[in-house]
């Protein structure tokens, strides 16, 4: 209303680089996570896991548990109500047609992989409650099982849910123009392949964990999660209990990938509580349980045919069969995959498309959202298939890629996001003049030695938001204090990434205090206290929090000045904040503080007023955020060994509110695709569905030792549906380091791998089928 | 041997005496009895690096060592590493410098083990740094702004010109 609203351009809080809000408390030790704030007095509950693949448990004998001292009670699968219940961390679908499917229980009779939930022991102290899981006899009749996605789609295979016949938890397709008539033009080049992604795990360095209690009969939950209000909906719905006895608390954590966007044993731990009498009972994961009965990124293979023009270089048509595998439980379900589908007709629009993709259920661990939802494994077989076509009709692939890659203007029917720049092309320019990828280009390439280099490229696009496939809504409660600071809240949640950090600086810019600084976050989410929001995942947080904290400042401006007008005599349209104080517009005199309007405010025995403002923003918008990555690599034919010398991110996410935090967050998105490309996999017995690896030794997350420098720079191109000029950065990061990779070790050996992780045991199985390892060219060497 | 046994220590400047579990972990010690939670759980097998404390002088990853090998040890937690009046040490400034901090649960045992590099008083090489700093997991910073944070304090202690990075 009457408060000019800041522009872009005119903005000083935003875009500068300053220092994370609880900098200081994590360089001490003092934040405290879940575990840090644990009860004295809480009971240890354990998990007895399934140690079958596929099956039903037919009974569990308790009595050996029960005998050991400190054990409390053991529960078992057939204590538990039966009440189907979705995980995802979605916002709730008022349409039913729209919501997750309900397809697990607290505690499962039908085990549907190794590691699923049978039973729990409650103990006083943690030996006794592993003692007690060790000494449960449970005695199953084993199913056969299946891993391999297509496999499981076969007629006879083992069924895991009876309402969807041969696994298919969904198929959609995704058709335009006529592909079958496209094809037929004369003189096209078709380029065929599979590719495929493994599965793999956030690996947050704070393992998942809760704990809960029941206070004047209703339940508290403490959660190292990222979605606290979703939480309170799934745990009311797990227990049959109403929404409002639900209270979940999010205090810092140790990390979550997506991992920790889905109710995890949040709803068993409040189970749990209601049946020791409301006393707290404490769940914490261990690494190796975090592994499997957590969540994993989905599995997905793709089959690509594309027909490429040779005259001009454009696509013609393009098919792309996608198969996802989703594990034992829905979780985020088809989300994963149908995101994927779709992005490839717009990352590369072609007149003829036709996409489809089928999510699968098999007796693996639960797919849920992980860092680049579908995406980052959408890019690896997108712009694998779109190299491969560079290739076969001899153009320079980012030369292929400038022609057909979504062009400035583009805008996609469904969500409609627009391309408002030529932000592809901008942002692999940038890439290539840093990196010098053509001279490299040439010069790499032809190494006949042990040693060979490469140089390749990769691009991606992300959402920003889920709008407008389910609700994207934020909230925000804003108070003055007395001192003339602000207190701020939103259920947007602080997960590492540095949300709280943005929050001020935007919060300070929208109502024009003088400093970050003058602006306290309430990074703990209390569903009780904190106003809802959704809370951290698509990348969304510092996008939507725009929306709202725009428009509480604006509402919380409002009320500063008509207060103001009482004391100051000033009419509400002549006045304005500035760096913390209350100003006449038009020259600039300084009326007075925020601090003495808010003491007058509150200690006016005549008109006292509590200065706050709260608001909801519906968004309605989404916006592309753009992006591509160059890596150099040195592969060792020998040793069959590709390492990463070089590696540039350039990413559009618009205007970056702090840049040194959207310079780490690169970082660790680099670093998450670099182990995606080369050494990260989940691997899994055939014989019995056991995983084999699920601890940070045998998983090869990267080290110190595995990266080279990490670089990267951006394309500020402001969003122009955003309050702040910004959007998504969080997520992107990961989507195009592998495919990069893939393609440098493509260019250094001429060698296409398409599945990842392209470790050593991959490279010396391609080599070898490349004919490069043999023992003649070592002694050639030697000469 | 009896369950539980008394260990005295000297730890963060200050001797105490506790008794424990004889099948706890230093991990457990200093987060049960103590209440140090900087000493985070991140594996307990030793492979994260997110319990590192110096015992002696040495980072050790305190949840693969026993509570009663303490036994007249000298432990320093990341508590220990600040001043009287919260003062900053120079390494943990420079992770907030450098935006070496995300989710700061690997923070605590990271610097740690900087603070033993550094106490060694050498120069090292970025290769040499990497190697040292290699028993550490992270998964939100890639490891560059900690790299930069520990190479810039170690320049800085041992008065040199950083040729930079």
């Amino acid at each position: 209303m009457f408060p000019e609203r800041g522009k872009a351009g005119n903005m000083n809080k935003v875009g500068r680089s300053e220092v994370r809000v609880d900098a200081y408390d994590k360089a001490t030790g003092r934040t405290k996570y879940y575990e840090d704030r644990m009860p004295a007095n809480a009971l240890y509950v354990r998990i007895k896991h399934s140690t079958i693949a596929h099956g039903y448990v037919t009974s569990i004998d308790k009595s050996k548990a029960e005998a050991i001292p400190g054990v409390v009670k053991v529960l078992t699968c057939f204590d538990v109500p039966d009440l189907p219940f979705a995980t995802a961390g979605h916002p709730w679908s008022l349409d039913p047609s729209h919501q997750d499917t309900q397809d697990r229980l607290l505690l499962n009779r039908h085990v549907r992989y190794w590691g699923d939930d049978v039973a729990v022991v409650i103990a006083e102290n943690e030996v006794a409650a592993n003692q007690g899981v060790r000494a449960l006899k449970v005695e199953y009749e084993e199913l056969p099982f299946v891993l391999d996605v297509q496999k499981a789609m076969e007629d006879g295979a083992p069924q895991l849910h009876d309402a969807f016949p041969n696994n298919i938890l969904k198929h959609t397709t995704n058709i335009k123009g006529n592909y079958a008539e496209a094809i037929k033009e004369e003189g096209l080049v078709k380029v065929e392949g599979w590719y495929e992604t493994p599965t793999v795990q956030h690996c947050h360095i704070e393992n998942h964990g809760c704990y809960a209690y029941m206070e004047n009969g209703r339940i508290v939950v403490v959660a190292s999660t990222q979605i606290p209000h979703i939480i309170r909906r799934v745990v009311g719905q797990a227990l049959g209990r109403p929404w409002g006895d639900i209270e979940i608390i999010k205090p810092y954590i140790g990390g979550g990938f997506g991992n920790k966007q889905d109710a995890l044993y949040e709803p068993l731990c409040a189970w749990c509580t209601t049946q020791v009498g409301g006393r707290p009972v404490r769940i914490d994961c261990s690494r190796e349980e975090t592994f499997v009965s957590n969540r994993v990124r989905h599995n997905i293979r793709y089959h690509i045919v594309t027909w490429v023009r040779k005259s001009d270089g454009k696509i013609a048509a393009r098919k792309v069969d996608v198969y996802s595998n989703q594990g034992a439980y829905a979780s985020h379900g088809h989300s994963i995959a149908a995101k994927g589908l779709n992005a490839f007709p717009q990352h590369y629009p072609v007149p003829a498309y036709e996409g489809n993709a089928w999510t699968v259920y098999t007796n693996r661990p639960a797919a849920g959202a992980m860092r680049g939802y579908g995406m980052p494994q959408a890019s690896f077989a997108d712009d694998a298939n779109i190299e491969d076509c560079a290739i076969a009709i001899g153009m320079d692939p980012m030369e292929f890629r400038n022609i057909n890659i979504m062009p400035k203007g583009f805008t996609d029917a469904f969500s409609g996001n627009t391309n408002y720049y030529d932000t592809y092309r901008e942002c692999m320019a940038r890439g290539a003049e840093l990196i010098d990828y053509e001279r490299k280009r040439k010069e790499y390439g032809h190494d006949t030695g042990n040693i060979r280099r490469g140089i390749g490229l990769g691009t991606f696009w992300y959402n920003t938001a889920v709008y407008p496939i389910s609700l994207e809504t934020s909230s925000n409660r804003m108070q003055l204090n007395l001192d003339g600071t602000v207190t701020m809240q939103c259920g947007e949640t602080e997960i590492g990434q540095g949300a709280d950090t943005a929050y001020a600086q935007m919060t300070a810019e929208a109502i024009g205090l003088k400093s970050y600084r003058d602006v306290h976050v309430i990074s703990c989410q209390d569903t009780d206290i904190t106003p809802t929001g959704t809370g951290a995942y698509a990348s969304r947080q510092t996008y939507v929090a725009g929306f709202s904290i725009r428009q509480t400042a604006d509402l919380l401006k409002e009320k500063i000045l008509k207060y103001a007008q009482d004391v100051t005599r000033q009419s509400p349209y002549c006045m304005d904040i500035v760096d913390g104080n209350i100003i006449r517009k038009e020259d600039q005199k300084v009326l007075m503080s925020l601090k003495e309007l808010a003491m007058t405010a509150q200690y006016n025995t005549v008109h006292s007023e509590h200065i706050t403002a709260e608001s909801t923003y519906t968004i309605r918008n989404n916006a592309y955020s753009f992006g591509c990555t160059f890596v150099e690599v040195e592969v060792d034919i020998a040793m069959c060994k590709a390492q990463v010398t070089r590696i540039l991110n350039v990413h559009d996410c618009g205007k970056l509110i702090n840049p040194a935090l959207a310079e780490a967050q690169v970082h660790g998105g680099q670093s998450m695709g670099i182990g995606f490309g080369l050494s990260e996999q989940l691997i899994f017995d055939e014989k019995t569905g056991k995983p084999l690896n699920n601890n940070l030794l045998d998983y090869k997350l990267s080290t110190f030792m595995d990266h080279p420098r990490l670089e990267c720079d951006f394309i500020e191109n402001p969003e122009p549906t955003s309050p702040f000029g910004t959007k998504s950065l969080g997520e992107p990061p990961t989507c195009s380091p592998a495919v990069a990779i893939r393609n440098a070790i493509l260019h250094a050996t001429g060698v296409a791998i398409n599945h990842i992780p392209i470790n050593p045991h991959v490279l010396f199985a391609e080599l070898t089928k490349a004919g490069l390892i043999h023992d003649s060219w070592r002694d050639e060497e030697g000469k | 041997m009896s369950q539980y046994k008394v260990v005295h220590c000297n730890i963060n400047g200050k001797d105490v005496e506790r008794v424990v579990d004889v099948r706890a972990s230093l991990t457990d010690m200093l987060r049960n009895e103590y209440h140090l939670t900087s000493v985070k759980k991140g594996c307990e097998v030793g492979e994260c690096g997110a319990c590192n404390v110096l015992i002696n002088g040495e980072a050790f990853n305190s949840c693969i060592y026993l509570a009663v090998w303490a036994e007249g040890k000298t432990i320093l937690t990341l508590e220990g590493l600040e001043g009287p009046n919260g003062e900053l040490s120079d390494i943990q400034q420079a992770f907030i410098d450098e935006t070496a901090i995300q989710c700061g649960f690997c923070t605590p045992g990271f610097i740690m083990t900087a603070a033993e590099i550094l106490n060694a008083g050498k120069l090292y090489s970025d290769a040499e740094l990497r190697k040292l700093l290699s028993g550490h997991l992270c998964r939100c910073t890639g490891y560059e702004n900690i790299f930069r944070a520990v190479k810039k304090t170690m320049y800085k202690r041992l008065g040199k010109e950083i040729d930079f990075v």
